[in-house]
């Protein structure tokens, strides 16, 4: 191997540096458009003077709102990003059908294999590892840190996060993890071993390109920033609730992010070692998952599975916990069975480490280790079912109102339930050994994963969309985008799990039977159909957008209770909240602590407010994500000198903060907390005046 | 001082004293996951703890007597950040420099030990592309010396600290997220010594 002390193995041709932009047009013209696209956004953020607001009041915030929205920005690009990559899939499978009759010789049957379809079988491993990757790590997970950061603070009543550094350091950690994924994308290759890159076949003599190491660094950046993450927000629920907030008059939302963090604690060091090991053994020829030197590969397999089955419960828990505002918001009734919802929660939260084995029942582990792993399956549909009839229970005679979050949340319903069904039906060992990663596994995952969590996510963003920004989005386009999504949903997944039962196994480059062709042309229409619910989706936030421009990005406070019906605390802080959140921190006596004040005629503080403590913006965070693309980048291509600097400088810049940082924080004078104020009053004298 | 002013340095300094407990609390959590990260060295050690492939063999290789003082070493050293943090509470900034630097001194001792431990190892043969043993051998207790490295380099910072602002509550705060990782440290080492250089020296 050729490689130079200044670029790596970058000039080496074995690493195949510049190899996909050449052979594949769609990735050149790929980046070509993200090329140009940047810099238009670049010149117009230059052109139109944005740099100095967009550094003070976005890059170097420390404020949990502006975080949280700078994560579901990026979530939402990850999302486009790795849908185009299921458009391609399922465009691909759908033409892939090979003529059996062709293939007389092993030599025609490759021919006839790579023709097939748009996607040559290389191509086609790296698009389904980027989907899965990306989406999972790139898009849900940030989607929920976005989540969990705009709303657990406001939930519980405090003024910000335990520690707003770090969570400023944790999103441009994230950021930077997905800057490096994606520059796999023009240079070197993505991985091919699908989302958890099993070893062997991820160790250096099977997989020796660049994709492995981008897949591992990034991932390796991800998790420590959701670490990071996990600890700020376990901190912020256990230390800075409002007086009064015992922890069984917490939101339930405040509850499943709590247990979401807890899992994320506890699942993440265990997919950090993994990741160590593996590079251990690629880089420096350690022998962990090697067939050689007595490695074990089933060790990968079962450490990331120990990850990997509790972070479905890391998506899915705040997932529930959305669903448990929405519903009994727009029920106009209080959520049915509090007490056996967290219970439920808690269950889940044991439950969800003792089920990992049910994702390899074939690999050998006999009858006994089978056995314990799938009755732990299937006893941990038993919490989840609590959930569901609990929010079957509030909509009981409730007066339900039908909008587009409640929309979401009763297609989340009906589609999880589904997707709960395939998955016990999974769990029994000798059904699981005939489906096993087969096309119905796909189905299956998908439906737990789009009707469970995405729909929650949706509806999430929908129902906190006037908390964030004071207007609610475009209802019919809100609507739109449920039908399609709802619809696109089940249209693109019934085909699958029907080719799974008929034998088909999970990432096919090409197929042989025609009689599965309609099955998947079907399945491709359905993503075709969740692509117009995006559209709408897209659509709706532009509308924002523009109503932002006309504002001159400072929104107007509208307000506070904007569905009529709020019963957490976030509710009763105006539409957008003001940097501080709360002017008075106020006082919680029962579970709906916002309902609770509108029932008891609490009248809201519009004099006499004091200074407010906040903590200063830093660029420490900012500059310590650049570096770690860099130290990413040359770990990626060799580049030595790149990551002895880029790795002491990570460690200077989070020192220099400790020196140089503004620990002692500023104060908001009582005067401007009372002009904000103000506003909120004037919006609500006028709203009484005119009701 | 006017009646404002003692109440705002007051009313700082409770806000601050909050701010450390919360800090403390957040760094305990960091803590666990910590363990975890080592529970899966650990664990990984364990599975190929007979994994010794063509050899060599760790039995013929591990000194007890030059691992002892090693952990003696470590262990000294948790006692005197205790003193350290005796003085932190008695507010002697002489006497928690003092015991500092005793610590730090005994923490690079160890670290000069390890290093030393693995060189030797290496000549014999003992590399991480031996075999699997070797390999989680390496990883599990390199990453306990990394990790104590990261504690002298934190240790190192502290000096600057103190010479800046003394013991403010920053410091104070600081210094005992320090001390908690410092213990821990040597908890988890108790186990390195019992799982791998006892367990190997009998194996």
């Amino acid at each position: 191997m050729s490689s130079s002390i200044l670029l790596g193995r970058l000039t080496d041709p074995n690493a195949h540096a510049l190899d996909m932009l050449k052979h594949e047009p769609i990735v050149l013209y790929t980046v070509i458009s993200i090329g140009v696209i940047g810099a238009l956004v670049l010149a117009a953020i230059t052109l139109m003077g944005w740099w100095k607001p967009l550094w003070r009041n976005w890059i170097t915030t420390v404020d949990h709102k502006r975080i949280g929205i700078m994560y579901i920005i990026l979530a939402i690009v990850m999302l486009v990003r790795g849908f185009a990559d299921a458009i391609m899939m399922r465009t691909h499978q759908a033409m892939a059908f090979v003529d059996t009759a062709a293939m007389t010789s092993p030599e025609t049957a490759k021919l006839a294999a790579e023709s097939a379809g748009f996607l040559d079988s290389d191509h086609y491993s790296q698009i389904f590892t980027a989907h899965g990757t990306i989406m999972i790590f790139f898009m849900a997970t940030p989607m929920l840190f976005g989540i969990f950061n705009y709303i657990i603070p406001l939930q519980i009543g405090a003024r910000d996060v335990a520690f707003p550094f770090l969570n400023n350091l944790g999103f441009w950690i994230t950021f930077a993890g997905a800057i490096l994924i994606n520059i796999s994308l023009g240079l070197g290759a993505f991985a091919r071993g699908g989302w958890l890159n099993y070893a062997p076949y991820s160790d250096i003599i099977h997989s020796p390109g660049t994709g492995t190491d981008y897949y591992l660094w990034s991932l390796q950046l991800s998790g420590i920033a959701t670490t990071i993450g996990a600890v700020n927000f376990i901190a912020t629920i256990m230390t800075m609730r409002a007086p009064g907030m015992s922890m069984f008059k917490m939101p339930v939302f405040t509850w499943t992010s709590l247990v979401s963090n807890i899992l994320i604690l506890m699942i993440y060091p265990p997919l950090t070692v993994v990741f160590i090991l593996l590079a251990l053994d690629r880089y420096a020829g350690a022998h962990f998952f090697t067939n050689d030197g007595q490695g074990n590969p089933m060790l990968y397999v079962d450490l990331v599975w120990v990850f990997g089955h509790p972070e479905v419960y890391v998506l899915v828990l705040p997932a529930f916990g959305i669903l448990s505002e929405i519903v009994p918001n727009f029920s106009h009734k209080r959520l049915f069975g509090y007490t056996s919802m967290v219970w439920a929660t808690l269950v889940i939260l044991i439950l969800s480490f003792i089920v990992w084995g049910h994702h390899f029942f074939t690999m050998g582990g006999g009858t006994a280790v089978n056995t314990v792993f799938a009755i732990a399956t299937m006893i941990i549909a038993i919490p989840t079912g609590v959930k569901v009839f609990n929010w079957l229970f509030t909509m009981y005679k409730g007066r339900i109102s039908f909008e587009p979050p409640m929309l979401w949340a009763m297609g989340m319903i009906f589609t999880f339930v589904g997707g709960g069904l395939t998955g016990v039906l999974l769990s029994i060992v000798p059904a699981d050994w005939q489906i096993h990663n087969s096309a119905f596994l796909v189905a299956h995952f998908h439906h737990t994963i789009i009707g469970g969590v995405v729909f929650s996510y949706l509806g999430g963003l929908a129902y906190w969309f006037p908390k964030v920004f004071g207007v609610k989005p475009n209802r019919a386009l809100g609507i739109a985008s449920f039908w399609c999504w709802f619809i696109g949903f089940h249209v693109a997944f019934y085909p699958i799990y029907y080719v799974g039962l008929e034998g088909i196994t999970r990432r096919l480059q090409h197929f042989t039977d025609p009689g599965l062709q309609p099955a998947l042309i079907t399945a491709m229409i359905g993503v075709f159909i969740i692509a117009l619910g995006i559209i709408c989706f897209v659509l709706q936030v532009l509308g924002v957008i523009v109503y932002g421009f006309r504002h001159r990005g400072k929104l107007p406070v509208q307000d506070n209770d904007s569905w009529g019906a709020g019963r957490s605390l976030e509710w009763a802080t105006s539409s957008p909240p003001p940097a501080y959140n709360f002017a008075t921190i106020p006082t919680v006596h029962t579970t709906d602590a916002f309902w609770d004040m509108k029932q008891s005629g609490h009248v809201r503080q519009t004099t006499g407010f004091h200074k407010i403590h906040m903590p200063s913006n830093t660029a420490a965070g900012f500059w310590a994500g650049m570096l770690l693309v860099a130290l990413g980048f040359g770990l990626v291509w060799h580049i030595w000198w790149l990551v002895a600097v880029t790795f002491v400088g990570t460690i200077a810049v989070i020192i220099a903060h400790s020196f140089l940082g503004n620990e002692d924080g500023y104060y908001i004078p009582a005067e401007e907390v009372q002009k904000t104020e103000d506003e909120l009053t004037a919006f609500l004298t006028h709203k009484g005046a005119t009701a | 001082m006017s009646d404002i002013a003692i109440n705002t340095a007051h009313a700082m300094e409770e806000e601050h004293h909050d701010e450390g407990r919360v800090k403390v609390y957040g760094f305990l959590v960091y803590i666990l996951q910590d363990l975890l990260l080592f529970a899966t060295f650990f664990a990984t050690f364990l599975v190929f703890a007979g994994s010794y492939d063509a050899g060599p063999f760790p039995k013929q290789l591990i000194s007890l007597p030059f691992v002892m003082v090693e952990t003696f070493l470590l262990l000294f050293s948790s006692i005197t950040y205790g003193f350290a943090m005796v003085q932190v509470h008695r507010s002697n900034l002489a006497g928690v420099r003092l015991w500092l630097a005793i610590t730090f001194l005994l923490g690079l001792g160890f670290i000069c030990m390890e290093v030393y431990e693995f060189a030797e190892l290496i000549h014999e043969g003992a590399v991480w592309t031996a075999s699997a043993y070797w390999s989680s051998f390496f990883a599990l207790v390199s990453t306990h010396g990394i990790h104590v490295t990261f504690g002298l380099i934190w240790m190192a910072c502290m000096f600057a600290h103190l010479s800046r602002k003394g013991l403010n509550a920053h410091n104070k705060t600081r210094l005992a997220c320090l001390s908690i990782f410092w213990h821990f440290l040597d908890i988890v080492w108790v186990g390195v010594f019992t799982v791998v250089y006892l367990m190997g020296a009998m194996s």
